[in-house]
């Protein structure tokens, strides 16, 4: 009775709260039915030129409005969770590892730029998501190192991921984990597109035993261990992007003193996406078309770290010189990343915990 | 009039966490109900049940133990620099904790300061990281009480024989048990639902029950694992609370003295109180200070660059808007998120903080206590998402409102708003209120001329504290669709994530200015604080 | 000396003197009352004596043994105040036993000791009660009780009836000196109240200003206070001096000569009496007219007359002088 009576006020609340969920939840459709508005969900990395997008609203109209949070997958998980009252009209930054997910929920809806540049096609996802989701720009997660610091030390670098496990490099590599870090997720999936299903594991655990340290983020991996970081960092190898070595070029040098091991990489393609139940689908178009412009495929080195599918865009210099993408990255399926994550996550988590 | 802030908490706070976990387990219109199995016969899951409350509980006791002596010499002992101890002591409280992982791994990362100490990624370091950010809860609450305790007690008792430790284990700590209680409590709901300390500190080697929430919601989308999670979560918050609200309402309330003003000044009989607070000082400073200097080095250099690049948008655009915008978003943010959370805290505190006249009345006020301490205890992930999924539709589509995010900061700085007001409002002589009606003053009236010269200055220190909070509160604001208008917290996040040496010296710089911010804050709450008052 | 003997005590707190020079000797088995207005620095005084504050120079000596480097616990001194600062957490019982237990009692002799003490406060069977449930007057008892428990050598008691209303003030006062009568406590209590300091004490100090202005019996004190101030400070309703005075003595020759004189309310007494006054204002009262009468030099000074008959402004009386009330200031008393 006493216990009863004291969560009576909690009650209460849970009784208020069912009548305005009642109220609010008896005609989902939404009625305002904005066509000035495009809404836009992305991660927290995203980031245009204002001229660029003061332009896209001049010349188009719409006014742009943009809900950034979380990482690739926290953007895929929420237009999944909200796909009965879609929070935007389009989605950019699902990736190719989440990709499949949003595909098979159906919270998108089948649309493919006219002007789509010709080498974007290299990136379309294949079977339904062909045509729901568009490919807009890639980058590749490699392992980098610090050349510097192996010089100084009259040591070989390593050369592959093999040479990870041995010895001579014990202690010396840190990478963010999988299940937090988009990144850390890309390297587990190149691991396993380099040793296969049945391989993967013995390397994680031979990764482990040779020191292997397992950070959250990226930030930390690179901010604090990474020897060429910010911090007083002890580990020379770290798991980071090809673009990332431009970033260490001293003041007053023009080389950089680290470099990616470009046959280590796994290749991240985000794409964008119209949200099925959108009250501004060609607000939603005209914005896709947007991203896939020169213009904005020229920005995306400079404000996201990431190259452009448009092969005809220039790169900056630096990127010309010291950013270079893998010749032919680790591949994995969409569809087999989707359908395997889970598992693979799992039986990382305890390799790696152990 | 209860019925705002009770309707404030159920629509933005009780609803989403429910539609949340509804959509876990309930399966095609029926309740299924099968997870609960799952997820706890997997061992990992067991093992992180363990790890959450042993966690909560060892960080707990530690913030309590080191805090205590800090509380004395902050409240008690009187010597010039109180006012700083003071503040620096609550300072760790509103840290982002981006920043402040970020600090604590320079130092013990192999080659930081402390590298040598081999702590770096270990459960000790977790522990240290979440006593970092709580000891201040337990020095303000009990300190506080600590102050307004009347030293002739303990006066007392040395004349009965009691030697100095006797006096505090027989007297001033029992005494003092329902503050200490209160902030224990309070503390370990944030250590149970730790998060982003967690994670940095440690990796998910120590996963807690609201890093695996994280998980299932954000990368493995399993929805009903999620669910499980959260209800487990918040039946060790539930429980928790209750067991705290006993011990509160076993109160006995030593009387608070006339007399509480005879603070000591330090002497040998202090030393190891003082001991104490100078590594617990040196501790809470190590970090702050390996940030303050990452926030002036560049290449192996001092400069000032980091700072003057605070006006601009970071190294290749990495922000939308400079730093000082975000910093201007913050305090706005703050500022509506004050206004809501002291406005609602003071309906619940002129609710609850009238006497009790009937037993009824007093579980209802504990009811209401624990109720509004809740959403310190519930995941962010499942509110953040909750949100989403509910607050999505008319009467009530908040998607792209710029107020989600004061609401949500709101929500968690309503608790201590609360907990600030209800004490003085308590301490109001009922007999004064009567006085006043007797002489013809309405409600209203009665309320502005006896309760409102009472309240005033506690309730600017508390819409100071709840303002500082939400200042750093990062937590929530994360989780949330946000707007084009960024807070500072979320921009240091955002330049730390970011390559770049600039971001990276930018990020810390914020951090410092963040802080910066936040003890100027807290040194004017200090000055409006009335004594003896304020605490959680 | 046995008993306590402070010498030259001073206590600063910052700049400003709390006490200053003060000696005062507390032989054994004597109650001493320093009696003072607030501020006066005689809790400072008590708080110096007990080692609660550090003393500026000067020295606290119990039974000749200077007790400086005592720390407070070590020094047997009980303690009581005037709200009874009962530890909330425990009962009354656990209360009055905390001292035994400090002291090393075992517990078969503190039960019936802790009855003991409740039975001598008038609190027998409240043991088991909770602190919070008891009355002021119950609460002070038990207070008492928990200072005497563990047979203190010297009980400071500071202002410990001031927090009570009148009536009870007065009760437990009687009581009190009764209770430290017969546990023979050499006591120094502290009080503004005159009449709890003439009910209580052996022995009273006056101070003022930080220091003891006089001190003495009961009966000396207020035989003969030192000065105007200590005399108003003692309950006199009036000090008359130059030719007031003079009239007065001339009319009362057993009053002795002095250049001030000192009247309580009812020292003079209109009941056709030697000494020949004019009626100002009358006042009635439950047992006697209360008056202001003019003088012959036309000073106005307080007298009471029985209430028949009813007197009228402008009715001339004979006043006579009520033996032992009326005091010289700095001189012999009458």
């Amino acid at each position: 009775m006493v216990k009863y009576r004291r969560w009576c006020g909690v009650a209460l609340a849970v009784v208020a709260a069912i009548g305005v969920a009642g109220c609010g939840g008896g005609d989902s459709a939404r009625t305002d039915g904005d066509t000035t508005t495009v809404t836009v969900m992305t991660h927290d990395s995203w980031s245009a030129p204002d001229a660029l997008i003061a332009g896209f609203e001049a010349s188009t109209g719409y006014k742009l409005r943009f809900q950034s949070s979380g990482d690739a997958g926290e953007v895929t998980n929420k237009v999944v969770l909200t796909k009965d009252a879609p929070v935007a009209d389009v989605v950019y930054g699902i990736d190719n590892t989440f990709a499949t997910r949003a595909v098979d929920a159906g919270v998108l809806s089948a649309y493919v730029p006219g002007d789509l540049p010709a080498s974007a096609a290299g990136f379309a996802l294949e079977g339904d998501g062909a045509d729901r989701l568009t490919p807009i720009d890639y980058g590749d997660v490699c392992v980098n190192i610090d050349d510097a610091w192996f010089a100084d030390h009259g040591i070989a670098p390593p050369r592959s991921l093999d040479d990870l496990t041995k010895p001579a490099y014990r202690g010396l590599f840190v990478t963010p984990g999988a299940p937090t870090s988009s990144p850390g997720m890309a390297f587990l999936v190149a691991t396993v597109g380099a040793f296969g299903e049945s391989g993967w594991q013995d390397y994680w655990r031979a990764l482990m035993r040779n020191g292997t340290k397992i950070t959250s983020g990226w930030s930390d991996a690179y901010g604090v261990d990474f020897t060429a970081g910010e911090g007083n960092g002890t580990r020379p190898i770290v798991l980071s992007y090809a673009s990332s070595p431009p970033f260490t070029i001293p003041k007053g040098g023009s080389r950089p003193t680290t470099s990616a091991l470009l046959n280590t990489c796994f290749r991240q393609v985000e794409y964008a996406g119209v949200l099925e139940g959108s009250d501004n689908v060609a607000g939603a178009h005209a914005f896709i078309d947007f991203l896939v412009s020169r213009e904005f495929q020229a920005s995306l080195p400079e404000n996201m770290y990431v190259f452009p599918v448009d092969d005809a865009v220039a790169l900056p210099r630096l990127w010309e010189r010291f950013a270079k993408v893998a010749p032919s990255p680790i591949t994995v399926a969409p569809s087999t990343i989707a359908a395997r994550r889970d598992e693979w996550l799992k039986a990382w988590a305890d390799i790696t915990s152990g | 009039m209860a019925l705002v802030p009770l309707l404030f908490l159920a629509v933005f706070f009780v609803w989403p966490v429910l539609t949340m976990i509804g959509r876990g387990l309930i399966v095609d219109g029926a309740l299924d109900l099968s997870g609960f199995g799952e997820v706890f016969a997997s061992a990992r899951i067991r093992r992180v049940i363990w790890l959450t409350v042993a966690q909560a509980v060892v960080a707990t006791g530690v913030s309590t133990a080191l805090g205590l002596p800090l509380a004395f010499v902050a409240y008690r002992l009187r010597f010039p620099g109180r006012a700083v101890l003071r503040a620096l002591a609550v300072m760790p409280f509103v840290m982002p904790t981006v920043v402040v992982g970020i600090a604590f791994r320079t130092l013990l990362a192999p080659g930081g300061a402390l590298g040598g100490l081999g702590l770096d990624g270990t459960w000790t370091a977790i522990i240290a990281a979440l006593v970092f950010f709580n000891i201040s809860v337990v020095v303000r609450t009990v300190g506080v009480a600590w102050e307004g305790l009347d030293p002739r007690a303990g006066e007392v008792a040395a004349s009965l024989g009691a030697s100095p430790w006797q006096v505090l284990r027989t007297v001033t700590l029992p005494a003092l048990a329902p503050a200490i209680v209160s902030a224990a409590s309070v503390v370990f709901l944030f250590c149970a639902t730790a998060f982003g300390v967690v994670l940095t500190m440690g990796g998910l080697r120590y996963g807690t029950i609201e890093t695996e929430i994280y998980l299932q919601t954000v990368q493995f989308l399993d929805l009903r694992a999620a669910a499980v999670l959260s209800i487990l979560q918040m039946v060790v918050v539930v429980s928790m609370l209750w067991v705290v609200s006993r011990t509160r309402g076993q109160d006995t309330g030593q009387r608070r003295g006339h007399r509480s003003g005879a603070a000591a000044r330090p002497g040998a009989g202090h030393a190891a109180a003082l001991v104490v607070t100078a590594a617990v000082v040196a501790f809470i400073c190590a970090p702050i200070l390996s940030l303050v200097t990452r926030s002036l080095r560049n290449q192996g250099g001092w400069t000032l660059e980091h700072y003057r690049n605070l006006s601009g948008s970071g190294e290749h655009n990495a922000l939308l808007v400079t730093v000082w915008e975000a910093a201007a978003n913050s305090l706005r943010i703050a500022l509506v998120a004050t206004i809501l959370a002291t406005a609602l805290g003071l309906l619940v505190a002129i609710t609850v903080g009238r006497p009790d006249r009937t037993a009824r009345a007093r579980r209802l006020r504990s009811a209401f206590d624990a109720a509004f301490m809740l959403p310190l205890g519930v995941s962010a992930v499942t509110v953040g998402f909750g949100f989403l999924i509910t607050l999505n539709r008319p009467p009530l589509d908040l998607r792209t409102s710029p107020w989600l995010v004061p609401i949500a900061q709101a929500t968690v700085a309503l608790p201590l708003v609360v907990r600030t007001l209800v004490p003085v409002l308590r301490s109001i002589d009922d007999r004064l209120r009567q006085s006043a009606a007797v002489l013809g003053a309405g409600r209203a009236r009665t309320f502005l001329t006896v309760d409102v010269p009472v309240l005033w200055r506690p309730l600017l220190a508390a819409a100071g504290f709840a303002m500082a909070v939400s200042l750093g509160e990062f937590g929530a604001t994360s989780f949330l669709a946000r707007d084009d208008n960024p807070t500072l917290p979320v921009v240091i996040y955002r330049l730390i994530g970011r390559p770049g040496t600039e971001n990276a010296g930018m990020a810390m710089a914020g951090g410092v200015v963040l802080a910066t911010m936040t003890v100027v804050l807290m040194g004017l709450v200090e000055r409006l604080r009335v004594r003896g008052v304020g605490g959680f | 000396m046995r008993g306590l003997e402070v010498r030259d005590l001073q206590v600063r707190f910052g700049s400003t003197a709390a006490v200053e020079h003060v000696d005062l000797r507390v032989p054994e088995h004597v109650v001493t009352v320093i009696l003072g207005p607030s501020g006066c620095g005689k809790s400072t005084l008590l708080r110096a004596i007990a080692g609660l504050e550090p003393i500026a120079g000067g020295s606290v000596r119990f039974d000749d043994v200077d007790q400086s480097g005592t720390p407070v616990h070590r020094r047997g001194f009980g303690l009581m105040f005037q709200d009874a600062q009962l530890f909330e957490h425990m009962d009354v019982a656990e209360n009055v036993a905390y001292g035994l237990r400090r002291h090393g009692w075992p517990a078969d002799r503190r039960t019936p000791r802790v009855a003991e003490l409740l039975e001598l406060v008038g609190l027998a069977g409240f043991g088991p009660r909770r602190p919070g449930t008891l009355s002021g007057g119950e609460r002070q008892r038990v207070a008492l009780a928990r200072a005497l428990a563990p047979e203190p050598r010297l009980l400071l008691l500071d202002e410990p009836l001031s927090a009570l209303d009148l009536a009870l003030r007065v009760r437990l006062a009687g009581e009190l000196r009764e209770i430290l009568t017969a546990t023979g406590t050499t006591t120094v209590f502290v009080t503004h109240d005159h009449e709890e300091a003439f009910t209580v004490a052996d022995h009273v100090a006056v101070m003022r200003g930080g220091a003891i202005v006089q001190h003495g019996t009961p009966r000396e004190v207020w035989a003969a206070p030192r000065d105007v101030d200590t005399a108003r400070f003692l309950g006199y309703a009036s000090v008359l001096g130059g030719t007031t005075a003079r009239v007065l003595t001339d009319a009362f020759p057993a009053l002795g000569r002095s250049d001030a004189v000192a009247l309580r309310r009812d020292s003079l007494r209109a009941d056709g009496g030697p000494l020949g006054a004019t009626v100002a204002r009358v006042a009635p009262g439950l047992a006697e007219q209360r008056l202001a009468v003019t003088l012959s030099d036309g000073a106005e000074v307080p007298a009471v007359a029985p209430n028949t008959p009813p007197l009228d402004v402008g009715d001339a009386v004979g006043l006579s002088l009520v033996p032992g009330t009326a005091a010289l200031i700095g001189g012999a008393s009458a």
